[in-house]
């Protein structure tokens, strides 16, 4: 885009650019400063800095056990929603079937719902089923969650893509799935990578479906996370934040070399 | 349709497959079982009825409380995506015309929030709108204050943290708007004589309308079912239909009344998410047409 139609951004808009970036950045940097603090309370670190909410995560076994389980949940959901999802984006990027925007949609309906609503209806589900507390059952409506954003980078990916070696091969005698192993699936590897870590990052950070179903054998980080800020003020949700916010930042720049992160975050159009 | 035609179209339904099955195994049928229990009753004594009854419902229709209710929610939600209308578009432009290597590392700043999680940043909002947190003593410093507001657990405190949370939402909106923009059009009217201002208004802004309206849809409908921001935001002050459903499930038990609740959020948000698109289909067609 031509920047001479537009001009040159005056005193004015840099202004108002800084005081947005100010108020976007304000929220995690306290948090980050807080969680540095040495008081027993929620304050700045300017009058003595510590480590020691650091420290009391070592501490807090319900902590670490529901940062390990969110972390389990969200390789194995993850993972299971790329391997669902690459075949269906195959399908939907070249067949031309009866149905085609029918599927598509259905498969994208769970970024539409409100999570509250799937929330109340796995809820409901989960005491039918008899599967309260079970890890396998989380994984699989994770798993439900996640699919759309596997999907849509995934489907981004093959239809960008340069069908001529994959012709060739098929011409040259390999059969058709020692073409997709050999040709098809490295190019589109990128695009599978950051569907993984995109839906990785959804399930990790849920917290509105996952409340409803989580039990004290099933909470992850960020619904035993809610609970502590709801129940107290305790400094080491800043420190546990601040992890957060870190690993955060780790997947970002992943992201960023996988599939660039405008394309992510902007999303291709897909047909 | 000939055998070979089917067996055509059977590939792409076998690789659906495992995805479809899923889909319906666990969205579908929860869904539905969700629509049934709204019509269940509910007794305290012996729990959820099975049988059809309208209980619910016309609770919900005959209360002055959830009328409240759905409209707290909806002036909420509205007034985010006004603010994220009035501040996401003039920084978008902002972000367009600064050089290639600031865009990238203020694309990062603006819409790297994203990928952290909204409890995370909602914690660092309650303590920033605490009464002795950095926003009150800031005000008061600048006089603008004698003593510390009320943010949490206020209206104005809510809509602020979704402001916060949503508004990469109305960037990446008119970004994509933006990239489509036919700038002859532009260079056309400014070399006829109109000037900046009326380029703007007659050229620009009408090409990023539909941007701006795929924007608001998407802040409006994340905004009335956000959970978390006024769960903690909020409190029990401000309560929204999302907490109201929490709070029939999780403490008062009665799931159907829980049930028949977010039945009608579901039901609000696709009345107003298929009503904006076909009034903005029709309108854009009187524009472009």
């Amino acid at each position: 885009m031509s920047n001479r139609v537009i001009g040159q951004n005056g005193p004015v808009a840099l202004t108002f650019h800084t005081l947005l970036t100010v108020f976007i950045l304000a929220p995690l940097i306290v948090v980050i400063l807080v969680s540095l603090s040495d008081k027993g309370y929620i304050s700045m670190p300017f009058d003595g800095a510590s480590l020691r909410w650091y420290r009391e995560i070592l501490r807090a076994p319900e902590l670490l056990s529901a940062f390990l389980l969110s972390i389990r949940l969200g390789i194995a959901s993850a993972t299971l929603a790329s391997a669902v999802a690459m075949p269906a984006a195959l399908a939907i990027a070249r067949y031309r079937f009866v149905g085609r925007d029918g599927l598509m949609a259905f498969f994208m309906s769970p970024m539409m719902i409100p999570h509250v609503v799937l929330g109340i209806a796995f809820l409901r589900f989960f005491s039918i089923m008899a599967w309260t507390g079970s890890f396998a059952a989380l994984v699989l409506v994770h798993m439900l969650i996640v699919t759309p954003f596997s999907l849509r980078l995934t489907l981004a990916a093959v239809i960008g893509l340069d069908r001529s070696a994959e012709h060739a091969a098929r011409s040259l005698g390999a059969s058709r799935f020692v073409a997709f192993r050999r040709t098809l699936l490295p190019l589109i590897l990128p695009g599978v990578a950051g569907g993984w870590v995109l839906a990785f990052i959804q399930s990790f950070d849920d917290v509105t479906m996952t409340i409803f179903v989580a039990t004290p054998s099933t909470t992850t980080l960020p619904v035993a996370l809610y609970n502590r800020i709801t129940q107290s003020s305790d400094p080491i949700t800043t420190s546990v934040s601040t992890v957060m916010i870190i690993g955060a930042i780790f997947f970002m720049f992943s992201l960023d070399r996988m599939v660039g992160l405008n394309n992510v975050l902007i999303g291709k159009r897909t047909g | 349709m000939t055998r070979s035609d089917f067996g055509q179209n059977s590939v792409p339904w076998l690789l659906s497959m495992p995805a479809f099955a899923l889909f319906l195994g666990l969205l579908a049928v929860p869904m539905a079982l969700t629509a049934v229990l709204s019509f269940n009753a509910f007794d305290g004594m012996r729990g959820i009825q099975p049988g059809f009854s309208l209980t619910n419902y016309v609770a919900i229709l005959s209360d002055g409380y959830y009328y409240e209710l759905f409209l707290r929610t909806g002036t909420m939600a509205f007034g985010v995506t006004i603010i994220c209308i009035i501040i996401g578009v003039p920084e978008t432009l902002i972000l367009a015309r600064m050089r290639p290597a600031w865009q990238g590392t203020f694309f990062v700043v603006i819409l790297g929030p994203l990928l952290i999680s909204v409890v995370v940043r909602t914690l660092g909002w309650q303590i920033l709108l605490s009464r002795e947190g950095p926003v009150n003593s800031i005000l008061i410093r600048l006089h603008l204050v004698d003593h510390p507001i009320q943010l949490l657990f206020s209206m104005a405190g809510v809509i602020i943290v979704l402001t916060h949370v949503l508004l990469p939402f109305m960037i990446i909106a008119v970004w994509s708007a933006l990239q489509r923009l036919d700038t002859q059009v532009s260079h056309a009217a400014r070399s006829l004589g109109a000037g900046a201002l009326t380029t703007f208004g007659r050229i620009t802004l009408p090409q990023l309308m539909p941007g701006i309206l795929s924007g608001a849809i998407i802040v409006f409908t994340l905004s009335a079912s956000a959970f978390a921001t006024p769960a903690i935001i909020g409190g029990r002050r401000v309560k929204v239909v999302t907490t109201a459903i929490y709070d029939e499930f999780l403490n008062s038990m009665n799931w159907p009344l829980g049930a028949a609740i977010a039945v009608l959020l579901l039901l609000g948000i696709v009345f107003v998410v298929v009503g904006s698109n076909q009034l903005t289909e029709r309108k854009f067609k009187q524009v472009f047409a």
